[in-house]
């Protein structure tokens, strides 16, 4: 247990330190500095060539803002273009057959929002070209995108007055060359060192000792691990991502996995604060996230390490924790503590089985992703915080008695009008989507399943509800992961889900980043001793009011009916 | 007049009136101003449609008639009593504008027709309601003055009471500074001209009580900004509340309508919501109660996030007047000889300062005050111009004594062949060094010495400049005096900064100065050529003596022309945005207990898991939604008092004030309702009413 436990505490503090290190860095490339890695500057003159960009040229919030819709537009056709066609194109030596449109509609947008909800396998269900082209390549740009996005927004909030935000093109070329791609290079060198699969070849078929055979799947897995957890996509090579062998060999995979998906959204908090040259300020929201984060998850640990009393009820030995759907190389601890990394953050990738966490951690795994801002997704994480940073600065603006004001810029009702349409979404896409699936349930079941299956509800009574709820939130948080006990590769989960994840990832995208552009071209103010400091421990306090209160609010009733009756019931 | 009676919060009159209108504004066109009430309307009607179902139809599956009775009941109650908070507001505030405007009751008024039936200026007798803009009318001593306007011919003493309850008469004149009546005030002596400058109706207490009654009142910006903020929690609810119903399904558990209108109604911010408006009233009646009216509800919170605030130091920072405080005679001049020069070259001189310098030379010549001389006849008095800068007095027998500036009686000095002594010309430099004015005394254009006047610093204006730097406003004092005086006062008296010879174009730009830096710059005036500057201001309070021009330029208007008033003002704003930010928070805060109060109570019937949320231990489900829905609509009539208070306001610091108002309005407001809901709900259980 000891050993257990320093394992968390020593991945901890990898994660915060190289974060800081990362940070400084992220801020030195996003600020056009001089940095280690200019010598990519010729390879990235060919992509501006090739395209006819001029990296230099500011760019309006009006002009940044069609870039990043049309170029992920653009995406979204091709990639659903390929997975529908993928049968006829090379590198399909196990021959994977075409996608059904609506899987093909809800895999495209999930990757390309950073989601990568999966409602297929990918040992059975896309070929080695669509891992790369469509998914990896996904991977890549998603994670690129939120961290111009980014970029865009802390570049608003400079001490200045102006309508130029930057360019997104140079913003999003950067963070891949980089940021992105140098990093995954070195950890795909290690994941390969230790075991994973790297080859075009088709699956193995192996004879068990009882004489049955096993196919056994690979690819380039070690191609898409590293971006995988990297740019907190989570979608994984197989089916049972990273419980599976080939895709998490070892307790070191393991602690890399965990380290390499922790990492930038800590490190571009820190990026924040050297960038506006507010250090304290990222202390202070590096706090709150932290603070959030391990709120979630300490209990969690504690809480899968004493296991399962319902199961103990069945006189099974509970005393090594709760190992219902855990791998033992990895144990309950480091599990509980991936399954609330991989919901703060948005990676939705899992070492576990999320379905079988005692109720209050998949409580604490909901509550993760319903706030979605404890570090959170690559860029987007910040920009959730930043709605509640938003919220929490009007508030107590009038509670100290000044117009509300924000790093000089004074916050009015545009501003506000924003961050409340974003902050109400998750409320409204999570609530709408589980309510309309458990009417179905309730009533008219065979209208949702697949070919009028009734059965898609695998758990009855308050866990169903949990499913239902979890896997909407997931959605709506771009998370990925999901409770799974569901028959959801079906037009309505397809498509409803489709749909909630392109709101939930291009509305918070795209609001934060409107607000930047407003403050920025606003007048600055200087500080004064009446201005409220948000650096401070009572304004940090407050955000993290603000952030729990909203979602308390509006989810305490789904939550009461899911894990807290499964919980009192136990 | 205008009575600064805080403790009739409550008066009779008031009460009455505002029950009435209570009523009247549950018309839904009006309720839609505002979102969030109107939402509770509609839950209302609905609670009525539910009651009228299950007595026509007598069916019970929604629970029984007096069940949905009560809850209607305080549902509906919960709408007066907001309706209430508001009404009560504008009782307040128009009952405050109507005594000011009794004032200006139909009087007659003297117009003169410039081309009459039979000559010119012909003075025709009418109603003070007939006088439009732009006609003029005259008034003698006894007259009430008819309506606002501006003197264009003579001077005249004019009792002000009826608007700013200070007894001492005014002079006005044409021309200059002065020059601007009000009407409801009484002419005491003399014969005045004056140009009609409002029409009728559109004066700024006509104003005024628009803004208060409502009819034009628009919501600020910040007002704005906070009812999206309000109206995104409603939404928020609305969507938690209508999605339980097929969760409840689900769950296989009925839900009666009075419970989802009764949790929805308890989720909305209703407290801030219901009282939102009663609080920006409430602002603009303090402020009037401070004898200002504001021309906008903007000004007012405006008026809060001041950064910069421009006081005139004569009347603000110091004793309007200087004070004679030594005499210092040039070498070989007898000091005794000096001093009843001084006296006979002030004797004339109806200043303050003239006559303070008779006061000091009669206490050093006499020991006392009495020992006045009297002007030999003859004596010819030389008044003081702006091109001699000097005055005084030549005798009958010859001699020709002067006092004036230093730079004016040197000129004079040397021109006349003499020379200025140099011990003087020190003397002069270090009185001037100290901040005081020093007056050079001449006989025969030669020098005799020189009067030190001091600026008497007004008692306890350091701590209040304290305050206002701990609220984070900087203080700039305008003065015409010279840079040396001018950073002595500004030091001894505390201010920030200043400005010295102060034209009212440094003034300008000053401001524009201090606003390019992003600053909201608050300043007061009263002439003509202050006008741009009050124009430019963020918040320009013009000085009711002060000249039309400056009234319309500016955004406030203060009855008592007192300049300190600006402080209270910046206090009054503050006031108001902190009171709306802590109702909101508590109203927020409030919502943890409801939850813990209704959602238990909604399936604890049929997953009896969930007793285990029922922290407080509610009756039963029945008793624990009447006392959330109870608690929520009695919390709006024991705010009222505070929403029209407003909440106090500490210069401590904005993250102490934060903390403070953070613990105090936010952990209280979580608590709070756990033990209201639960005393409540003891009550009705006794009262069997579950």
């Amino acid at each position: 247990m000891i050993n257990e436990l320093a394992g968390v505490v020593v991945i901890f503090a990898v994660i915060i330190l190289t974060g800081y290190i990362l940070g400084k860095y992220i801020a030195k490339v996003y600020a056009g500095e001089k940095s280690l890695l200019d010598f990519m500057s010729p390879l990235e003159n060919v992509f501006y060539r090739l395209s006819g960009i001029d990296p230099i040229r500011e760019m309006t919030l009006k002009q940044n803002l069609f870039a990043l819709l049309s170029i992920n537009l653009v995406w979204f056709l091709l990639g659903m273009l390929v997975l529908m066609t993928q049968a006829w194109l090379p590198l399909n030596p196990d021959g994977i057959p075409n996608m059904s449109p609506h899987l093909a509609f809800n895999t495209t947008i999930s990757f390309i929002v950073n989601c990568n909800l999966q409602h297929y396998y990918g040992e059975s269900g896309v070929s080695y070209f669509s891992q790369l082209f469509v998914l990896t390549f996904f991977q890549f740009v998603s994670a690129a995108t939120g961290m111009a996005a980014f970029a865009i927004l802390i570049n608003g909030l400079r001490d200045r007055t102006t309508s130029d935000l930057g360019n997104f093109w140079n913003f999003f070329i950067k963070s891949i060359t980089r940021i992105l791609l140098p990093i995954c290079v070195v950890l795909a060198i290690v994941f390969v060192i230790n075991g994973m699969p790297a080859t075009y070849e088709g699956k193995e078929t192996i004879h068990t000792l009882e004489g049955a055979t096993l196919p056994v799947y690979r690819g380039p897995v070690a191609a898409m691990l590293p971006i995988k957890h990297l740019g907190t996509n989570g979608g994984g090579y197989f089916g049972a991502n990273s419980a599976h062998p080939l895709e998490n060999p070892n307790y070191f995979t393991n602690s890399v996995e965990l380290i390499a998906q922790m990492i930038i959204p800590v490190a571009l908090v820190f990026a924040l604060g050297f960038y506006l040259k507010r250090r304290k300020l990222s202390w202070m929201i590096f706090g709150v996230m932290t603070v959030g984060f391990l709120a979630l998850a300490i209990p969690t640990m504690i809480a899968e390490t004493q296991g399962n009393p319902a199961i103990a009820g069945m006189g099974i030995d509970q005393s090594h924790g709760n190992m219902e759907g855990k791998e033992v190389r990895f144990g309950p601890v480091i599990s509980g503590f991936w399954s609330i990394a991989t919901t703060v953050i948005s990676t939705g990738s899992v070492n576990g089985m999320q379905d079988s966490l005692t109720p209050l951690s998949g409580l604490n795994a909901l509550l993760a992703m319903m706030i979605n801002a404890f570090y959170g997704g690559v860029g987007v994480g910040f920009e959730n915080f930043f709605i509640y940073l938003i919220i929490a600065v009007f508030i107590s603006g009038l509670m100290v008695g000044r117009t509300p004001e924000m790093l000089g810029k004074k916050i009015d009702a545009r501003e506000v009008k924003i961050a409340m349409i974003v902050a109400l979404l998750s409320p409204f896409l999570i609530l709408v989507g589980t309510a309309m699936t458990a009417w179905f349930a309730a009533n008219n079941a065979a209208l949702v399943g697949y070919g009028g299956k009734e059965s898609w509800l695998y758990n009855p009574g308050f866990h169903g509800f949990s499913d239902i709820l979890y896997e909407f939130t997931s959605s709506n948080a771009n998370n990925g992961s999901g409770f799974e006990s569901l028959g959801d590769n079906t037009p309505w989960w397809n498509i409803t889900t489709g749909f909630v994840l392109i709101l939930g990832r291009y509305i918070p995208l795209i609001g934060p980043v409107v607000i930047g552009g407003l403050m920025a071209r606003k007048k600055f103010i200087p500080e004064s001793s009446g201005t409220l400091r948000i650096d401070t421990v009572t304004f940090g306090v407050m955000i993290m009011a603000v952030a729990v209160v909203i979602t308390a609010l509006s989810f305490f009733p789904a939550l009461a009916l899911g894990p807290l009756a499964e919980y009192f019931s136990m | 007049m205008a009575t600064k009676n805080k403790s009739g919060l409550f008066r009779k009159e008031f009460m009455a009136d505002a029950l009435k209108e209570s009523f009247v504004k549950l018309n839904p066109v009006t309720m839609i101003k505002n979102p969030v009430m109107f939402t509770v309307e509609i839950g209302t009607v609905i609670m009525l449609a539910v009651c009228l179902n299950i007595l026509l139809t007598g069916k019970v599956s929604q629970g029984s008639l007096g069940y949905n009775l009560s809850i209607f009941v305080i549902l509906l109650l919960t709408l007066l009593f907001a309706n209430f908070a508001e009404a009560l507001a504008e009782a307040r505030g128009k009952a405050q504008a109507e005594s000011l405007r009794k004032t200006r009751s139909e009087t007659p008024a003297k117009r003169v027709l410039l081309v009459g039936d039979i000559k010119l200026n012909e003075i025709q007798v009418v109603s003070s309601s007939q006088l439009k803009k732009g006609d003029i009318f005259v008034c003698d001593a006894g007259d009430v003055i008819p309506a606002d306007g501006e003197i264009i011919e003579g001077l005249a003493t004019i009792d002000e009471s009826a608007i700013t309850g200070e007894s001492a008469p005014v002079i006005r004149e044409a021309g200059g500074d002065r020059s601007s009546v009000t009407g409801g005030t009484l002419v005491l002596s003399d014969h005045i001209k004056v140009k009609v400058t409002t029409q009728p109706g559109e004066s700024f207490l006509d104003k005024m009580i628009a803004l208060v009654e409502g009819a034009s009142r628009q919501k600020t910006p910040n007002e704005i900004a906070l009812t999206i903020l309000l109206v995104g929690f409603t939404l928020t609810f609305l969507l938690v509340t209508v999605t339980l119903k097929p969760f409840a399904d689900y769950a296989q558990t009925p839900i009666t309508i009075a419970a989802l209108v009764s949790l929805f109604v308890c989720l909305i911010p209703t407290t801030i919501g219901g009282l939102l408006s009663a609080i920006g009233i409430a602002g603009m009646d303090r402020a009037l109660q401070a004898n200002v009216i504001t021309k906008s509800g903007r000004a007012v919170e405006t008026a809060g996030d001041i950064d910069t605030l421009l006081l005139d130091k004569t009347g603000t920072i110091t004793i309007g007047n200087r004070k004679a405080t030594n005499f210092y005679p040039a070498t070989g001049i007898d000091k005794k000889l000096f001093i009843e020069h001084c006296m006979l070259s002030s004797l004339a001189d109806e200043t303050p300062e003239g006559k303070s310098i008779v006061d000091l030379a009669g206490t050093s010549l006499n020991g006392s005050t009495s020992g006045k001389k009297e002007l030999p006849q003859g004596s010819i008095l030389i008044k003081f111009t702006a091109e001699t800068r000097s005055s005084g007095v030549d005798l009958p027998d010859g001699r020709k004594i002067r006092k004036g500036a230093f730079d004016a009686i040197k000129r004079m000095a040397l021109q006349s062949g003499n020379t200025f002594p140099l011990e003087t010309e020190n003397t002069v430099r270090d009185i001037a060094a100290n901040g005081g004015t020093p007056l050079v005394v001449a006989e025969n254009n030669m020098v005799m010495g020189v009067i030190e006047l001091q600026d008497i610093i007004k008692p306890g204006i350091q701590e209040r400049f304290q305050r206002l730097r701990k609220m984070g406003v900087k203080t700039v004092m305008v003065t015409g005096d010279n840079p040396l005086t001018a950073k002595y006062i500004a030091e001894k008296a505390g201010v920030d900064d200043f400005i010295a010879e102060a034209t009212p174009e440094q003034k300008l730009s000053y401001i524009r100065k201090e606003q390019t830096g992003g600053k909201l710059v608050a300043m007061m005036g009263d002439g003509t050529n202050d006008a741009p500057a009050l124009a430019q201001a963020d918040v320009g309070v013009a000085m009711n003596s002060g000249t039309q021009a400056a009234k319309e330029a500016g955004n406030m208007v203060d009855l008592d022309n007192d300049p300190t008033k600006l402080i209270e003002i910046v206090e009054i704003g503050k006031q108001l945005l902190i009171t709306r930010g802590t109702l909101t928070t508590f109203s927020i805060a409030n919502d943890v207990a409801k939850y813990f109060a209704i959602v238990p109570a909604l399936f604890m019937g049929s997953i009896p898991a969930l007793q285990a949320l029922n922290i407080m231990h509610l009756t039963s489900p029945q008793s624990a939604i009447l006392a959330a829905v109870i608690f929520n609509a009695i919390i709006i009539p024991f705010l009222i008092p505070l929403a029209l208070r407003g909440v106090e306001y500490k210069p401590i610091g904005a993250s102490a004030l934060l903390r403070r108002n953070l613990l105090v309005y936010g952990l209280g407001g979580v608590i709070v309702p756990f033990i209201g809901i639960k005393i409540i709900d003891v009550v009705i259980t006794l009262l069997g009413m579950a």
